[in-house]
């Protein structure tokens, strides 16, 4: 079908002017096409489904540590595939799973919510995508092939380093997290510049949708955490492979570098988990409470004062460490100063429902189970920052309890619940109701059934890590109580699946705009044409789609090339217009360089001498000016 | 023979003022949760679920109360967050002060096990012992931590928090056991292979007896009288045991595994994962990785002959 929502009421030059942009931005067709592709949508579609799938694994592996720690001294794993499992749960979960499947929304939505046809580099971005699935498949081959890291998601040296982890199975936990801050690095990027340059005219930053501020900060949180881990777990490869002596006590090294270095990346990790599923829980409670969610300079400042104050808590994971009592009362307080802003949105969205009419779709229930599950991870936050208690609880699975409640709950629940608010505009088909009631229901209990006992186990003395214990410590009843609880997620789960495959072949079509939302990627059909939007919306409120005048749009684009309109910062008036490229292979063959080189760097130094030649290559073909362009530049130049 | 249900493992049933007083900010935290959790759950559902009258507040009022309640809201949650901070400070600093004139002990973590030493005035009376510290109650001690390998965490949850046992750092905690008992503590940092079974007990007795266990921890082995043991005394010394173990009064002196010269006095072995009983100790000595993978004890070639005398050899170390 040709153009978007408008396309029943054009004119005849206007019918002309959608068909030569479905001309323009053709995907091409086929295997080859699908490498090629640089649209942001199915790129962000392929993101969102590998992070599924990551999910998938990294929940069986979750799944069998249950089944393990089900019952006292169970063997069904042992101890040398339990550390590789419970390594692999958290890798999977914090670096293939939860931050790329929040970029990867992003991807998707800002440039449809700020009214564009693209990110601002479109071949970035898919360079991005094959660099992480590759950094993805190869930790997952590593694991298949028993070089699976197994010192944990945190590879705490020295237990990490070359004395004690001999083998490398480390060294692909150091790739793996070497993969994926380059895919992060890429998303941020591509979601700041396109924040930034490629608003519809009008939309000024304070009337930009607060999921849009949400990935900004995000994208913002990434730009400053992951150079750390990117510096961290290099100097760990150099530790293992040449030899330097970095976190080397008796080399004149420290081991407690590691740890600073690990958790200022490692805490801001959790709000840039976090920041974008409160922009997901904003934008469901406008749209099912008919009403703008209360207090948008608020919720601004807040999501602003998360991410700032997000930096200045890594030490709370070091409070064991035995650091001066008097900068570990520094951290106490940015620990407990985080909750505030949390705090606040809380309560502007209770004050939007307490006034608006809710309508109790599977997202808005999603909404309000995120509430719950959220707040109790925050109050148990609020306590571990105490360095007293957290001496008892730290390495427990108080601690687990703690962080599944804020992911899970603060990152997860609304997530699931995006997925039903914004599938429909994905595959223009409406997800099952029904099952949407039993797959919350079962998350909802399951979830504080395998967690909420947890906390009593971490007070009864059960450490995290641990393959198995004794009969005599008494842990057996609570832990096959949250085995039972994670059977009924995992049932949650396959519902899930079922629901989506169910509803992808014979879901309700859902038409451009099913909830009857208030953000621009409701202006066009779903799913959206390649080139989004027929004619680029104008903005004029913060609700354009609630705009009682109904929508104005702006002409003057080329439909013959791929123009998408530059904006000014502040403003987002009209500034310049920008040139995308053509499908191109060359970033997937970057990505393929970037792998060998990275693959090869475990096994020799010489990796760098094999992949140069490749990568400059690959960028050189990336860079060579095509032929097509400059014929259609100079085609301008002679009309103008 | 101490049954490990017996020792206290757990930060909700402290047995000294240290456990005591986060188990009691616990208590504190916990009561303020709830309160809070359900006001604001409350108010959530009720928001979602209130009947809507027809005619409803003009939009004006609504932002002017809707500004209101989240003025008052953010304003008890800074309230009652700044308590928090002012009760954890000061949970905190009472903590963190080093007692004076308390018992001196040094705690060394190994993969997977805890070595424990009593510095003594002279040479010849200190101590060392393995996954089990004995303590006077009602007497402040103090611990010093070190590593001999990756970072480990001592952790006796009934009697105080953890503190981690860094490799080229010295760590301390201190702290205090006001009931008399046995209780179980687990290493809390994840050190690798088997991190889950580096457990080890503290037992807390009367300072009478635990001065009499100290002196008779000073005595070394005295050759066993028994012909069997005697042999086994010998292959002991003889063979691959020796190189990792220490029995002081023999020629065995490394101390790359626990020491034995006192054996028997210990209530576990493989660092509180079997009870120190005859059938384990044997099960232990003959095949150590299959009770306990990847520990770095190997399993004996010792004939039937030779490990029936080391293990009646062992039962004379007490």
């Amino acid at each position: 079908m040709p153009g978007d929502a408008l396309a029943g009421r054009l004119t005849p030059a206007e019918h002309d002017a959608v068909r030569r942009l479905d001309q323009t931005w053709r995907q091409e067709p086929g295997f080859r096409g699908w490498l090629r592709s640089v649209d942001h949508k199915p790129i962000a579609l392929r993101f969102l489904v590998t992070a599924f799938v990551f999910f998938l694994l990294g929940g069986l592996e979750a799944a069998t540590m249950r089944a393990q720690l089900s019952r006292p001294e169970n063997t069904l794993v042992g101890p040398d595939l339990y550390n590789q499992i419970f390594t692999m749960h958290g890798t999977t979960m914090m670096f293939l799973f939860a931050v790329p499947v929040m970029t990867a929304m992003g991807l998707y939505f800002v440039p449809l919510m700020i009214g564009t046809r693209n990110v601002a580099f479109p071949k970035l971005n898919a360079y991005g995508y094959w660099v992480y699935l590759f950094g993805g498949l190869f930790l997952y081959v590593s694991f298949f092939l028993n070089t699976g890291p197994d010192t944990g998601w945190f590879s705490y040296v020295p237990l990490a380093g070359p004395e004690f982890s001999p083998g490398k199975r480390v060294d692909v936990w150091a790739q793996t997290v070497t993969f994926t801050e380059i895919a992060s690095l890429v998303g941020a990027v591509e979601l700041i510049v396109t924040i930034f340059k490629n608003r519809a005219p009008g939309m000024t930053l304070n009337r930009m949708p607060l999921f849009v501020w949400a990935m900004l900060v995000h994208a913002f949180m990434i730009l400053f955490a992951m150079p750390w881990i990117a510096t961290a777990s290099q100097m760990l490869a150099m530790d293992r492979l040449v030899a330097t002596h970095y976190f080397n006590p008796a080399e004149g090294g420290d081991a407690l570098l590691w740890q600073h270095l690990f958790w200022f990346f490692g805490h801001p990790e959790v709000y840039i988990i976090f920041v974008p599923a409160l922009g997901f829980v904003s934008s469901m409670v406008s749209t099912f409470t008919r009403r703008p969610v209360f207090g948008y300079p608020a919720m601004v400042f807040s999501m602003v004062a998360t991410a700032f104050l997000g930096f200045g808590l890594w030490v709370h994971h070091m409070f064991a460490t035995g650091l001066p009592a008097l900068s570990e009362s520094f951290f106490t307080g940015s620990s407990i100063m985080i909750a505030i802003p949390s705090g606040v949105q809380i309560f502007c969205w209770i004050a939007t429902i307490w006034y608006g009419r809710p309508r109790f779709t599977v997202p808005f229930l999603f909404v309000l189970g995120f509430v719950v599950l959220f707040i109790i991870g925050g109050f148990t936050g609020v306590m571990v920052a105490s360095v007293p208690f957290d001496l008892q609880v730290h390495d427990t699975y108080f601690v687990v309890a703690h962080f599944h409640y804020v992911l899970i709950g603060g990152a997860v629940t609304p997530l699931l619940g995006a997925v039903y608010y914004w599938f429909p505009k994905i595959t223009g088909r409406m997800m099952s109701e029904r099952l949407g009631r039993w797959q919350f229901w079962l998350f909802f209990v399951g979830m504080n059934v395998t967690f909420f006992p947890m906390h009593w186990l971490g007070f009864r003395g059960m450490p995290r890590r641990v393959y198995t214990y004794l009969a005599e410590t008494g842990w057996g009843g609570l832990n096959l109580t949250a085995s039972a609880g994670a059977a009924l997620i995992a049932i949650s789960v396959v519902l899930f699946l079922i629901n989506v495959v169910r509803s992808l072949r014979a879901g309700a079509p859902a038409g451009p705009d099913p909830w009857g939302g208030d953000t621009l990627e409701w202006a066009t059909s779903s799913p959206p044409p390649p080139y989004s939007f027929a004619f680029l919306p104008v903005v004029g409120s913060r609700e354009p789609l609630w705009e009682p005048g109904g929508m104005t749009v702006a002409t003057g684009l080329r439909t013959d090339v791929r123009e998408v309109l530059v904006t000014t910062l502040l403003d987002a008036a009209p500034d310049s217009t920008h040139r995308h490229p053509q499908p191109t292979i060359w970033p997937f063959v970057a990505a393929v360089g970037t792998a060998v080189t990275f693959i090869t760097l475990i096994f020799t130094p010489w990796g760098v001498v094999i992949g140069f030649p490749m990568l400059f290559a690959a960028f050189t073909g990336w860079a060579w000016p095509r032929g097509d362009d400059h014929r259609e530049q100079l085609m301008v130049d002679h009309a103008s | 023979m101490i049954q490990l249900p017996e020792a206290g493992h757990s930060a909700l049933v402290p047995a000294g003022p240290q456990a005591r007083s986060v188990d009691r900010l616990w208590d504190g935290m916990y009561g303020t949760s709830i309160v809070v959790f359900v006001l604001v759950v409350g108010f959530l559902l009720y928001a979602a679920l209130r009947r809507r009258p027809s005619d409803g507040v003009p939009i004006e009022g609504q932002v002017s109360r809707m500004l209101t309640a989240v003025v008052i809201a953010t304003g008890l949650t800074i309230a009652v967050l700044f308590c928090f901070l002012v009760l954890d400070i000061s949970v905190g600093s009472a903590l963190s002060r080093t007692p004076s004139g308390a018992t001196r002990i040094e705690v060394t973590g190994h993969q997977w096990w805890w070595e424990v030493k009593y510095p003594g005035a002279r040479p010849g009376d200190q101590v060392i012992t393995a996954n089990e510290i004995h303590l006077p109650v009602g007497r402040p001690v103090t611990i010093e931590l070190r590593s001999e390998d990756v970072i480990h965490s001592f952790w006796p949850p009934s009697l105080t928090g953890k503190r981690d046992l860094i490799p080229g750092k010295v760590t301390t905690v201190s702290f205090e056991a006001d009931r008399p008992g046995v209780y179980r503590g687990q290493c809390a940092e994840y050190c690798g292979h088997q991190h889950a079974k580096m457990a080890f007990l503290v037992v807390a007795e009367p300072a009478d007896r635990f001065g009499a266990w100290l002196a008779r921890q000073r005595d070394t082995a005295v050759t066993p009288a028994d012909t069997l043991a005697r042999r086994g005394r010998d292959v002991f010394v003889s063979t691959t045991c020796a190189m990792c173990h220490a029995i002081e009064g023999t020629p065995a002196g490394s101390h790359v595994g626990p020491d034995l010269t006192h054996l028997m006095s210990r209530h576990t072995i493989a660092a509180g994962t079997l009870p120190n009983t005859r059938g384990w100790r044997a099960g232990w000595v003959a095949d150590p990785q299959s009770i306990k993978p990847g520990t770095k004890m190997p399993p004996s070639d010792l004939s039937a002959g030779d490990l029936q005398a080391v293990l009646a050899y062992l039962e004379t170390l007490r």
